[in-house]
Parts: structure tokens; sequence; C-alpha cells
């Protein structure tokens, strides 16, 4: 129960501070309205083809776009060495990281939110027939990306080169998940229910997901506090 | 003594790789179906045995290393991923040249192919990070974490071809069909060359190690001279 607290407080913290500031969500959603706009230069956006491609595409812009917002989860930790505080304060490293994974994905839920209706707008798809399944599918995945994501931001906070590595290290290791959320909302942006052959890759973004929260939760001390 | 026992492991691959190419190539008949071609399989398959071999030491290792904060495990980790990925590479690039033959395309975006380059693409990450951070100790536990998560692609790639529908061939080896789909001769083949490619490996993870353990020196050194 204390340990739900801390980490709730972890993440109340970092959303009041992006409220604030504004300074990832507005470059992450902006980025994302520009990739959603480049991918219309790649084929014929009124094409019968972007039935069979929008989940591919809705997937990359949401990964594209989540990334900055995971870059900062721990950046912004660094100036006046706030991480040391935070560290040093009497929540366990992994309270801190549950707390941050809750406060990106409410960032990257609302960014996914926000350039839904616009890819439905520009590229003629019907995203709402299938609404709560649809959720289930972006929470889950979006929850997938997170968890990997603020691991690995964490571990590539002190370097250099972490813009750089972040995107390096995130993109091949959440592809399981970003597989499995293209089939499944290609398949619920056509208007049909998930069912049949498709619930293998359900199966396979929860493994992922109780996989990989598992792991980051074991390690994250590690990686933090050393 | 351990010059003395590299030489004698190197010496032994030598004798053995020499060996198994006379027998591959003069002793054992052409395939039925593939012809000449199939004898690539005798380098592919113990290049991908070895790479995962590695990759799961590597995994151990950095378990070992997490537990017990032993710089040893680190230096290991990182010499045996280090001769993963260069198998892995050699086992994709040989997968590629049978593909061009038998297939007529040098790549197909098919599960287990996708999975191995994956698998590639993560560890190379991983060599990728350890360069990045220059503080030895938190070099060796971010590497540690990371290798801990990389695992899991090469479990996923090795059972690739049992959870989805792939182009790739089936395995072949009696331990994983309870035999039947190969002559015992070549498999005995494919088996014996695992054997010197693991020797080699193994001489090429002792240098690799002794470069790490120097460059610890070095640093230790360094950090000595700076100090005064």
């Amino acid at each position: 129960m204390r340990f739900l607290r801390q980490s709730l407080t972890i993440a109340a913290k970092d959303l009041r501070a992006e409220v604030r500031t504004k300074e990832a969500i507005n470059a992450s959603v902006s980025f994302a309205l520009v990739i959603l706009l480049l991918f219309s230069f790649a084929f014929d956006p009124s094409g019968d083809q972007i039935k069979e491609m929008s989940g591919g595409l809705l997937w990359l812009d949401f990964a594209f776009a989540g990334v900055l917002i995971l870059n900062r989860s721990f950046a912004r930790e660094l100036t006046n060495d706030c991480l040391d505080a935070l560290l040093a304060s009497p929540v366990p490293g992994a309270a801190l990281f549950l707390g941050k994974c809750l406060a990106n994905l409410v960032l990257l839920l609302a960014v996914e939110l926000i350039s839904l209706p616009v890819f439905g707008v520009f590229y003629n798809v019907h995203w709402a027939t299938q609404f709560w399944p649809l959720m289930l599918v972006v929470v889950l995945a979006t929850w997938g990306l997170t968890v990997v994501g603020t691991m690995f931001s964490a571990m590539t906070v002190n370097l250099r080169l972490r813009e750089l590595m972040l995107p390096t290290l995130i993109y091949p290791m959440i592809i399981p998940a970003l597989m499995a959320a293209m089939q499944l909302t290609t398949v619920l942006l056509a208007g049909q229910p998930i069912g049949g052959a498709d619930m293998l890759w359900l199966r396979l973004l929860v493994g992922f997901d109780i996989i990989f929260t598992a792991l980051a939760l074991t390690l994250v001390e590690t990686v933090l506090i050393g | 003594m351990r010059q003395k026992v590299m030489i004698l492991m190197c010496s032994l691959a030598a004798v053995l790789l020499a060996r198994n190419l006379y027998v591959i190539l003069l002793s054992l008949p052409d395939e039925a179906s593939q012809g000449a071609i199939y004898r690539i399989i005798f380098f592919h398959l113990p290049s991908w045995f070895t790479s995962f071999t590695a990759y799961f030491l590597a995994g151990v290792a950095s378990i070992l290393y997490l537990v017990k904060k032993n710089s040893v495990y680190d230096a290991f980790a990182v010499s045996v991923t280090e001769i993963g990925t260069v198998f892995t590479a050699i086992g994709l690039v040989t997968g590629m040249i049978w593909a061009r033959v038998i297939w007529g395309v040098w790549w197909t975006w098919d599960p287990r192919l996708t999975w191995a380059f994956i698998c590639w693409l993560i560890y190379v990450g991983y060599l990728m990070l350890r360069r990045a951070i220059e503080d030895p100790s938190a070099r060796a536990l971010n590497a540690a974490v990371l290798n801990i998560f990389s695992f899991t692609t090469v479990i996923i790639t090795y059972k690739a071809i049992d959870w989805w529908r792939t182009q790739h061939p089936g395995p072949v080896l009696s331990f994983r069909t309870g035999g039947g789909r190969i002559e015992s001769g070549m498999e005995s083949m494919i088996l014996w060359n695992w054997l010197a490619l693991m020797l080699l490996s193994a001489v090429l993870v002792m240098i690799r190690m002794r470069q790490e353990q120097a460059r610890r020196e070095v640093d230790a050194l360094r950090r000595e001279v700076h100090a005064l």
C-alpha cells in the first residue's frame, strides 16, 4: 500500500511538472503531427492500401513521438541534482520507477489520443467503430513501450550520447509489443472485432507487458543505485 | 600455462576444421534436392549454436555480476557477447547466401530471419552502450541489466520456427526432432564443426578477457598517476 502511495506521489509530481512547463508533451505532439504529415508523401493517402497499413503507421507514429517523452523522463531530474535527491529520499527505487512509468503512460496516452483523431481525419480512417477494444490495445501496448522506455531512460540518463543511445536500444527491444499492436490495430481500424487467430497477438502483448514489468521492477534498483 | 592451453586449443580447432572441411567437401555426397549448396549448413548451424551458447553464457555471467559484483564476470560477459555478435553475423550471411541460391532472394521478412536480425541489432546496441559509459562500475552494471533484457530476444529467435509459420527450414537435429530428418553422418559433421568453432571461440574469449584485465590495470594506473 505504502509502495503504491509513493509511486503515485512520484507520478503526480512528474505530471504536475509537465503540466506546468509542457516541455516534453508539446514537442511530442508536434513531432507526432509532423510524422503523420510525412507519411502522406510515402504513399497515396487516398488509396485503399491505407486500410492495410493503418495499424503500422499509427504505431510507428506513437513510437517515434513517445521516445521524446521517455527521453525527458529521467533527464529532467539532472538539473540541480534532483535525481540524487530522489534517490536519497525514503522512496525505494522500484517505487520511483513505477511512479515515472505511470506519469509517462499518462503523457504517452495523451499524445496518442490527440494524434488518433487527426490520423482519422487525414487518412479517412474510421477509428471509433471498435473504440473500447482499440483503447485496450492502445493501453497495453503503450504500457509495454513505457516500461521498456523508462527503464532504458534510467540506464542512459548519465550518458553524453543519451539522445542517440535511447532510440537505438528501445526500438529493437519493443518490437514484439509493436508487432502485436500493429496487427491488432489494423484489424480494429477495419471495424472488425478481435477474435480467432488475433487472440495470439493479444496474448503476446499481455505476456510482453508482464515479463518486462517484472524484469524492470526487479532490476531497476541496480540501475539507479548500483 | 595459460598461453600453452590457448595454443593447444587453437591447434586442435585448426586440425578439426581442416579434417571437417575434407569430409564435408570431398567425402559427403550432395544432398538429393539441394545439390552442393546444402554444405553451407555445416557452418550455418554451428555458427548459430555458437552464438546462442555465447548469449546464454553472457546472460548467466551478467546475472552473476549483479549478484557478486566481481568484474571478472563483466569481462566474461562482454567477451562472449562479442563472440556472439560475430557468429550471429556469420549465421546471417551464410543464411543469406543459401537463400539466394535456394529461394532466389537474399532476404525475406520471415519471422525467423527477422528475429535473428533483431537479436543481432540488440546485442550491437549492448556493445554500443558499453562504449558510451565511461565509469567502469556504472558500465558493468548497466551492461549487465541490458544483457538480461536482451536474452529474451534470443529465446524468441530460437523458438520462432515453432511459434510462427515460417519459410525457414524447421529443426533438423535429432535432439529437437527425435531423429529421422537428417543423415547421421551429416548430423555428426554439424556437431564436429560446432566443437571446432566452440574451441576457437574459447581461445578468443580468453584473449579478450586478458585485454579487459589489462584495460582495468591501465585504468587503475592512470587514476593513480592522476592522484599524484
